[in-house]
């Protein structure tokens, strides 16, 4: 909290209500399909009921004939348009609507546009579609056998279900690091596919002017400007010509960072029409068909020495990418993040490598709050290091604490090249232990093994790499990660910041008024935060990844910056002082030496629009736009422990505890960071223990609604137990780091390692998630369910 | 049916469900459709009295009946206790599940006005927020439990506290049809 105690700044961090919650309560808040226009035509998408199987015909002559359908759109139709495949952020294609083949059931085959919501979904049903079923390919594991039924012959030379290879680390070193080692312990391990179902499902009205030329689109979107550019590429309509507007959204959790079908269908369908299109998906729709999360299957080893010295660590994995590959992550990384999967120890070495494959499943990938792909790196090396201390006898807290990297290595480059920037890493365990009690649970644990019972102690240590990022680095579909912000000081004082991200959930309209507030020495009732509409606020790549604070925050502290020296001019020519005679104190310039001479913000941006004779360098007012490319990410991290009673005989298992204490840098609104780390906690909890998307052989999604793909309630969730540390980021302007993801990415592998604890006595190594009853109580019979695929 | 205590007549498809009405019929876009299976709650209104998921209730069956929705929850510029407590103690977060959380709520605060921890989290257990935890709900559904309390206090001094929360029986009545 350093900069918040800081006199020479406006004072106003702290927990602060949100702005947002005024029209949230009173349920005036405007959601995508809260949005009417004039004229408003509905968009449903017919969508396939097989996994994989050729297109031979599509006969939409009744559902034209329906009297309320004013459209229909096909593949052939957008084929003709050269609209029928768009980019995915993955320097892949995915097909808008089906052309050739279908490959995964819910893929978009036609789209038709009605005069209401009901009758659109009806004339679905008289589409008659002729298909020929194919093979499919579930099982990410036989995706390149060679037999296996090729998925995308579209792309030209593809003889296999082949997507990539990339590693990373020094296969060399790591190689002798393992062969010095004394003990090595290996473990397979699938991250199962999760889908962030935020609770409002995707959507978007299109309206095309047809007499200006004008798109605007309002769409669920976490990435406003990066959609118009892609709309610009895809459709060549003129980028000046097109407007996005991502209103209130019902969550995001990187759902609604790609590009989808049904956004292109609403803009086809307005221009076919001459009239606004709206199209929202229902529940079933997002779940079988948008992005979803995770499923990696991976294969770690660790390697140490007999006195607990971790010395390197190995993975594998196979990344299932679906039909089509549209993971949403900078450009040059194809396995996102994952290989900061050293996590938060001082390794001499490591390597990974990673092959992506497709699969007859929905694309996607990296989505949920994984910091692109973070989550699984965290898993692998928090399963290992319990896997580790199981095998040498080791209390698991004892042996991180032996292996943290220290307060005096930072900045640490790790093994794979991520350069942390601060931390304290003991600090974070030992303020989690003493949270926890953690002593008096390992000894109530005992007393309990001594009666039957069966509880478990889970823990974890997460280190993220937050805040995408330096452009050198980092793109998505070529343009570079940085955010632009533009701040305007009205003659009374009053302050309009234009962000290029925009909120989700996340409170930017409090958050980032705090921001400029705080520079300024305004308060944040005085500054007006603008975002999610292309025309009003500059360029930027949108929230995700936790880029919000490292990225547009900093932007919003920079320009607030050069507003506070171009002040500075101004008020020395109230003051008849010279620029550098003046400091900023409490709030305002003041004569340096004489504190009664001075000006706050709102008295100075009232001269600069008067008549008084302004210096040289002031054009007259005191507006200022900068673009803020980050140097390097921000490293949040956290320690984590769960306390958990498992029933043996039903495998249920009731989570007890939760301790997370989060170390995110300085907090600008410490009651928002701690909602964010709520809300992640109950995603990690949901993940850990119940949610899973899951198929059968012939591809059928069998997570495809809120009956199938279960969600945790008040009743799973308990009342999180908080703590912090903060050791400020040394290249974020005010020392923030990104919080969004953390508790996403820190909490599952506490959950399970905690189980695995509870269970160890019944010789349980290891189990995968979901953890549900079911799933507990088979690994425990020595036969672990896939969470992947269903047999039979 | 009469809906905020406004009456309307309209004739209605026989599928028409009660959430497409108030949201498309009536322009109430405060109430949401995030499911379609009961699962979610975001559409959850009062009819006579108890809360329902109005993604599966007909409109038809709402004939002659009361609904009540988040916008008739503040009066006169005066949010609801319970709309406090949300703001108050970050009860929300994207602000999707917000409306039918706050009616539940409301619904749990007139039945039992000083909830345990427990039944609040019972209350709400048909419903799903995906951003907050549930902790900061629960806490919001608790400030305005004490506010109200405290509210009776001072009106009616001397008049005792208000009656022991009840047992089970917590969660709302109507899953919806």
């Amino acid at each position: 909290m350093s900069a918040a105690a800081d006199p020479a700044h406006g004072g106003a961090y702290g927990p602060v209500r949100r702005k947002e919650d005024a029209r949230f309560l009173r349920g005036q808040g405007t959601f995508v399909d809260d949005i009417r226009r004039p004229g408003m035509l509905h968009g449903a998408i017919l969508r396939s009921p097989l996994a994989h199987a050729r297109i031979l015909s599509v006969d939409t002559a009744a559902a034209l004939a329906h009297p309320r359908v004013r459209a229909v759109i096909t593949g052939e139709m957008l084929q003709q348009r050269k609209l029928a495949w768009m980019p995915t952020l993955s320097h892949d294609v995915q097909a808008v609507l089906a052309t050739d083949k279908v490959r995964f059931q819910g893929q978009e085959v036609a789209f038709v546009v009605a005069e209401d919501r009901y009758s659109a979904r009806d004339a679905l049903e008289l589409i008659g579609v002729e298909y020929e079923p194919l093979p499919v390919v579930v099982d990410a594991t036989r995706a390149l056998d060679p037999a296996a039924p090729v998925i995308r012959d579209d792309v030209a030379g593809q003889r296999d279900n082949h997507i990539f290879d990339w590693s990373a680390g020094d296969r060399a070193a790591t190689d002798a690091a393992f062969a010095a080692a004394d003990v090595v312990v290996t473990q397979d391990m699938l991250y199962p596919r999760s889908h962030p179902a935020p609770l409002e499902t995707c959507g978007a009205v299109a309206e095309m002017d047809p007499v200006t030329g004008k798109l605007t689109v309002w769409a669920t979107t976490q990435a406003p400007h990066a959609h118009r550019t892609l709309y610009a590429l895809v459709a060549g309509l003129p980028e000046h010509k097109i407007r996005i507007v991502s209103p209130d959204i019902g969550g995001g959790f990187g759902n609604k960072v790609p590009m989808y079908p049904g956004y292109l269908c609403a803009v086809v369908g307005s221009i076919m029409t001459g009239q606004p299109v709206k199209w929202v998906e229902d529940r079933s729709e997002n779940l079988m068909s948008t992005a979803f999360a995770r499923d990696y299957h991976m294969h770690g080893e660790i390697a140490a020495t007999r006195d607990g010295r971790i010395l390197a660590l190995r993975a594998r994995v196979l990344a299932d990418h679906g039909a089509f590959n549209g993971s949403a992550q900078p450009s040059k990384y194809p396995a996102g993040f994952f290989h900061i999967f050293t996590g938060s120890y001082d390794l001499q070495a490591a390597y990974c490598e990673v092959t992506g494959v497709y699969t007859n499943k929905a694309p996607g990938g990296v989505a949920y709050s994984c910091s692109f792909r973070i989550a699984e790196g965290v898993y692998l090396v928090e399963r290992m290091v319990d896997l580790l201390a199981a095998e040498l006898g080791q209390d698991p807290a004892d042996l991180r604490m032996a292996n943290l990297l220290r307060p005096e290595q930072f900045p640490y480059t790790c093994p794979t090249g991520w350069e942390y920037d601060s931390g304290d890493y003991p600090r974070a365990l030992h303020v989690a232990m003493d949270l926890a009690g953690y002593p008096e649970l390992r000894r109530e644990q005992a007393e309990k093994r001594a009666r039957g019972e069966y509880m478990g102690i889970g823990l974890s240590f997460f280190t993220e790499g937050v805040g995408a990022g330096p452009r050198k680095d980092m793109d998505i579909l070529g343009l570079g990660m940085a955010d632009g912000a533009d701040l305007r000081i009205y003659p009374t004082g009053a302050a309009v910041l234009s962000i290029s991200c925009q909120t989700q959930g996340q409170g930017h309209e409090t958050t980032f008024a705090q921001i400029v507030a705080h520079e300024l020495g305004l308060s944040p009732d005085d500054v007006e935060v603008v975002h999610g509409d292309t025309d009003r606020t500059p360029f930027g790549l949108g929230t995700y990844g936790s880029r919000s604070t490292p990225v547009s925050g900093a932007a919003a502290v920079v320009v607030a910056r050069k507003v506070r020296e171009r002040a500075r001019v101004v008020a020395a020519a109230m003051l008849e002082a010279a620029p550098e005679d003046l400091e900023w104190a409490r709030g305002r310039w003041q004569v340096r030496g004489d504190p009664e001479q001075g000006r706050t913000i709102a008295e100075i941006a009232m001269a600069a629009h008067s008549s008084l004779e302004l210096p040289d360098g002031v054009e007259g007012h005191l507006d200022a736009e900068t673009v803020y490319n980050p140097p390097n990410l921000t490293y949040p991290y956290g320690a984590y422990i769960c306390v958990v009673d498992v029933d043996p005989g039903t495998g249920a298992v009731a989570l007890r505890r939760f301790i997370a204490v989060d170390d995110c840098g300085v907090r600008i609104n410490p009651m928002i960071v701690e909602g964010q780390v709520h809300g992640g906690l109950a995603d990690g909890v949901g993940m850990a223990l119940m949610q899973v998307i899951t198929y059968d052989q012939d591809g059928n999604c069998l997570g495809g609604s809120f009956m199938d793909y279960l969600l945790p309630t008040s009743l799973e969730c308990p009342s999180w137990e908080l703590g912090e540390t903060v050791t400020p980021c040394p290249h974020h302007p005010i020392g923030a780091k990104g919080v969004g993801e953390s508790a996403t990415v820190g909490s599952p592998v506490a959950v399970v390692n905690a189980v695995v604890d509870a269970l160890r006595p019944l010789g349980l190594r290891h189990a995968d998630m979901p953890l549900t009853p079911a799933n507990v109580w088979s690994a425990l019979q020595g036969r672990p369910v896939r969470a992947d695929v269903v047999s039979g | 049916m009469t809906v905020n205590g406004v009456s309307h007549t309209r004739d209605v498809e026989a599928r028409l469900l009660l959430i497409h009405f108030l949201r498309d019929d009536l322009g109430l876009t405060g109430s949401h459709w995030g499911c379609d299976t009961s699962n979610c709650g975001a559409c959850v209104v009062w009819l006579d009295e108890t809360p329902v998921k109005s993604c599966t209730v007909l409109a038809a069956m709402a004939d002659g009946r009361r609904v009540r929705t988040v916008e008739d929850l503040a009066h006169g510029g005066r949010l609801d206790p319970v709309q406090q407590g949300f703001a108050e103690c970050h009860g929300l977060q994207c602000g999707f599940c917000t409306p039918g959380m706050m009616m539940t709520a409301r619904w749990l605060l007139d039945h039992h006005p000083d909830p345990s921890t427990e039944q609040i989290r019972e209350a709400l257990s048909g419903q799903l927020c995906r951003c907050t935890g549930y902790e900061n709900i629960v806490r919001s559904v608790r400030w305005a439990s004490e506010y109200e309390a405290s509210e009776r206090g001072t009106g009616r001094r001397g008049a005792g506290q208000p009656g022991p929360a009840a047992g089970a029986g917590a969660r709302p009545a109507g899953e919806g049809g």
